[in-house]
């Protein structure tokens, strides 16, 4: 390799393509469903232990704010990741891998997946 | 050719076929819950415990932890080679991603079997 090729570190000019947008978010939704399981699953044992347990969990996502944004959050990594997820089935099927149609399967899912995200916050308050 | 040992297959296209036969199970258990949750949404806790007290859904959810810990062993994995390349922090990483998802493995038995 050679040691004087060009060279650009400063990143704020360098600008991501739509399709490098919608790879970084699957990416980070990934590590935010990879936390949010934690919670999850914690939730499930406590709803599950006792009607008291039960109650504590709801009184936890109806109530304490930062519960709720957490399981808020959790959601609408799910949402994004899940309608990402398809996309890529769907371009293992040779749908939507060219530049154009990469662009607009990109542009899909992050608006599919902002909409998610808004209902599961009208879900919860 | 050097073969990676810490991917979950230990092959590319193993680990491909695994990401989505365990991403399938995982959309379909998402739109389980959210279709019971959607649908009941006064729940009682003798329903919800009534609803995980069927041996199906114990299976079905212990079956969606089990693609959990598959698909985020190969995402995380996927991740950590890109992101860091010193062996012993990539290690170290990877072995800190292993135990989480033990750890949620045991807590779903203990709340599955355990009420």
């Amino acid at each position: 390799m050679k040691t004087n090729r060009p060279v650009n570190m400063d990143l704020t000019t360098i600008r991501l393509p739509i399709t490098a947008i919608a790879s970084i978010l699957h990416r980070i939704s990934g590590i935010v469903l990879f936390v949010g399981t934690a919670f999850l699953i914690w939730a499930l044992g406590l709803s599950l232990s006792s009607a008291q347990g039960f109650e504590q969990v709801s009184q936890l996502i109806s109530s304490v704010f930062w519960f709720k944004f957490i399981i808020w959050g959790t959601l609408a990594a799910l949402g994004y990741h899940l309608v990402a997820g398809v996309r890529h089935l769907l371009m293992d099927l040779g749908l939507g891998e060219t530049k154009e149609s990469g662009a607009l399967g990109s542009q899909i899912s992050l608006v599919v997946g902002v909409l998610l995200a808004i209902l599961a916050g009208v879900w919860l308050w | 050719m050097v073969r990676s040992v810490t991917s979950f297959g230990r092959s590319g296209l193993s680990d491909w076929l695994l990401q989505r036969f365990s991403a399938i199970v995982l959309a379909l258990y998402t739109l389980f819950i959210v279709g019971v949750l959607l649908f009941t949404p006064d729940m009682s806790y003798e329903q919800w415990s009534g609803l995980f007290a069927q041996e199906w859904v114990k299976i079905f959810t212990l079956l969606t932890v089990l693609s959990i810990v598959i698909h985020a062993w190969i995402g995380l994995w996927t991740v950590g080679t890109d992101y860091l390349p010193k062996v012993w922090l990539r290690l170290l990483y990877q072995s800190a991603v292993l135990l989480v998802l033990f750890v949620y493995l045991i807590a779903t038995v203990r709340a599955l079997w355990g009420f």
